[in-house]
């Protein structure tokens, strides 16, 4: 999968515009940021609900390639600036959390992780 | 001797740019050449202790030394100081007020974290003076 399947599954609305060729391998869902940094296993998308700056430094040092805000939540411009200067994708989906961890994950997508 | 040394202050008046720090660590190492899975780890490891300093201690500042074989960075604040520090170490403990975790940390991870992804981490705390946190990554 790559990013551009992750806008198309979603019907994600690109907010900054990274690398959309880049391959997706797994995902991960969370509005809390120490979980996310919690397990590293090359996951180059994250789905949360929680909108500000450090959503995109999290993925910043996690090599993250994309960012999904759920329900449609809008960034404001410091957090698209931050991501534009990382070269990270963002995206908005107006499906909640679960729907969209749901749509990706039976597209293919897994999280990483056996549990 | 080190092959590089670097050195941030870190201030917790905008929490917005906690990670800025770790952020041009990351980037310096990439352009040294290390490895991408060690880069990760030192940058995790430094943004969780950079977000420490901004919540529990009015910022700090970080001393990043970088080696051939390993990273090592000092970060020091004149913040309140850990009361217990096994305590702080367990998974989910945590003494950030709630409207850090509003912003998507607090879950008590932050020092497991750091833990977790260096090879040696040193504590020296002293209530009411400061935490000098004591960080070595193998690169």
């Amino acid at each position: 999968m790559i990013v551009k399947d992750i806008i198309n599954i979603l019907e994600g609305e690109v907010i900054c515009e990274g690398d959309l060729e880049q391959e997706i391998k797994t995902a991960c869902g969370s509005d809390m940021m120490s979980d996310v940094l919690a397990f590293v296993k090359d996951q180059s998308v994250l789905l949360t609900g929680l909108v500000n700056p450090q959503v995109v430094r999290t993925a910043e040092m996690m090599d993250m390639a994309c960012i999904v805000f759920v329900r449609g939540k809008d960034p404001d411009q410091s957090i698209i600036s931050l991501a534009e200067s990382r070269g990270i994708t963002l995206m908005k989906t107006r499906y909640r959390m679960f729907t969209a961890c749901g749509l990706l994950y039976s597209n293919g997508l897994s999280g990483g992780t056996k549990v | 001797m080190s092959a590089l040394h670097l050195h941030y202050d870190v201030s917790s008046e905008d929490f917005t740019r906690a990670g800025e720090a770790s952020g041009q660590v990351k980037k310096t190492l990439k352009s040294l050449g290390y490895n991408s899975d060690a880069i990760r780890r030192v940058a995790i490891a430094m943004y969780e202790a950079e977000i420490n300093m901004v919540i529990h201690a009015d910022g700090g500042f970080c001393d990043v030394d970088i080696y051939p074989d390993r990273v090592e960075i000092l970060l020091s604040d004149k913040g309140p100081g850990i009361p217990d520090v096994e305590k702080a170490m367990q998974e989910g403990y945590s003494t950030a007020p709630d409207n850090v975790r509003s912003l998507g940390f607090g879950a008590g991870m932050g020092l497991p974290n750091i833990k977790k992804y260096t090879d040696e981490m040193r504590i020296e705390t002293t209530i009411g003076v400061g935490t000098n946190l004591y960080l070595t990554v193998k690169v």
